[in-house]
């Protein structure tokens, strides 16, 4: 439609509206691999896959989960060094919230001020937007909350989400599992079924990455040995 | 004369049983002479959450502006009320943020928590929290007050025994300072009401 004389600027709209850019983006985020995350009543995991691209990779060195505070964690989809950023900085920005008021950042506050990060990069000049799309968990004074951020910086609260490669039969395979009283447990069984639908070769602990949030607040990245205990229990 | 004395004033809080109670005179001085007998130092920032502010009035009303507009912002975004511990921690971060050329003032803050848990706290003008559990003092008249509410003071007091106490506490004490008194203002604070009442004292 005339759209790709204008997909080289971030800075300028398309005739049709778009911002080719943050397009692209997305789509740095579909091809990305697999997140997702499901909100249960008394928690919240969110999952990844691990595909490492070579075998001599230490893959216990490799982290895609990470805090941002002690009871809000993160997962990806996309570029993970343009993750790397932005938790970073939002780390900073938790930490700043809680010296000048003394209470930790409300999940809600923390993910605006990230979107509000991305948005900066869609509307600044000479910079990119982020090659990534967040799932951020958390657990706050308003019980477990579940955040899709995406690259242009609009955010969502989900209660059941997929990001990256096979989004759309994840997305499908949560809507038809997803109950309302779940219950942490279950919910990282769902996680794991919705990983395995569209995972190429054997899953594993070693090929996944899980972290969970529960009512003690303290979100946490599950141990390989705790993956497998969870696998066998799905077999 | 200190800055701290130039307009004179008295502020104080206790703390009952649920229910809390905050006080403060009505001079409004220039040095030695009274200027105004009806001024305000206790503000609301929330139904369940006050602030009283003695020192230099400029230095108060400013201050005072500053914290309603942080408070509104806050109310905006997060939507809902700010818990006095959290605002405390405000009020002691933009105090210190003028380290080096501070606001001549000392804040009281008197609130209600979630739980209608009564919360005071007062800080000195680079905004060194001080919490009590029972009552804090500011202002001209803070000796006299410290010496009154000591011995005046019982835990637990039903909100219109601590009317009288904080009442009697504020009368006596700004009775010997010259710079305050013209009268006092009391906010009685309960889960379910607040109730402002005017003092008559010697009016001089």
């Amino acid at each position: 439609m005339g759209d790709s004389q204008y997909s080289f600027s971030l800075t300028t709209f398309s005739p049709s509206g778009k911002l080719v850019q943050i397009e692209h983006a997305l789509m740095a985020v579909g091809s990305g691999q697999t997140s997702l995350g499901i909100k249960a009543a008394n928690g919240v995991v969110i999952a990844t896959e691990k595909k490492l691209p070579s075998i001599l990779v230490d893959e216990a060195s490799v982290q895609k989960i990470q805090l941002m505070t002690t009871n809000i964690g993160v997962v990806y989809s996309g570029m993970g060094p343009d993750s790397r950023v932005l938790v970073r900085k939002s780390r900073k920005q938790a930490q700043q919230y809680f010296r000048l008021y003394k209470e930790p950042i409300p999940v809600t506050q923390l993910v605006r001020e990230t979107a509000a990060v991305m948005q900066e990069f869609t509307q600044s000049g000479g910079v990119r937007p982020f090659g990534v799309s967040l799932l951020v968990a958390g657990y706050d004074d308003n019980g477990p909350q579940l955040y899709q951020v995406d690259p242009s910086g609009s955010y969502f609260s989900w209660k059941a989400s997929a990001m990256g490669k096979n989004v759309s039969n994840a997305k499908a395979f949560l809507e038809k599992r997803y109950t309302e009283d779940m219950e942490l447990d279950d919910a990282v069984h769902t996680a794991i079924l919705t990983l395995k639908e569209g995972f190429q070769g054997q899953i594993s602990s070693k090929n996944i990455e899980i972290g969970i949030i529960g009512v003690d607040r303290k979100f946490r990245v599950l141990t390989p040995a705790e993956i497998d205990d969870y696998l066998a229990e799905v077999e | 004369m200190s800055i701290f004395e130039y307009n004179g004033s008295a502020v104080v809080a206790m703390v009952g049983k649920n229910c809390f109670a905050i006080a403060s005179d009505r001079r409004l001085g220039v040095n030695l002479q009274t200027i105004a007998t009806d001024f305000q130092r206790i503000y609301k920032i929330h139904d369940k959450l006050y602030i009283g502010l003695s020192g230099l009035a400029t230095d108060a009303q400013t201050l005072y502006q500053r914290l309603v507009f942080r408070h509104k912002l806050y109310q905006l975004r997060e939507e809902r009320d700010m818990k006095p511990e959290t605002f405390a921690s405000l009020v002691s971060a933009l105090l210190y943020e003028k380290r080096f050329g501070p606001y001549f003032c000392q804040p009281v803050i008197a609130g209600l928590d979630d739980d209608d848990v009564p919360f005071i706290c007062t800080m000195d003008c680079l905004g060194a929290k001080e919490l009590a559990k029972d009552f804090v003092v500011s202002g001209t008249a803070s000796e006299s007050l410290y010496g009154v509410c000591e011995s005046m003071y019982k835990p637990n007091m039903e909100s219109e025994e601590l009317f009288e106490t904080i009442s009697q506490a504020l009368l006596s004490s700004v009775d010997r300072d010259c710079l305050s008194g013209w009268g006092g203002h009391v906010l009685l604070v309960t889960p379910t009401e607040v109730v402002e009442r005017t003092l008559k004292g010697r009016m001089d």
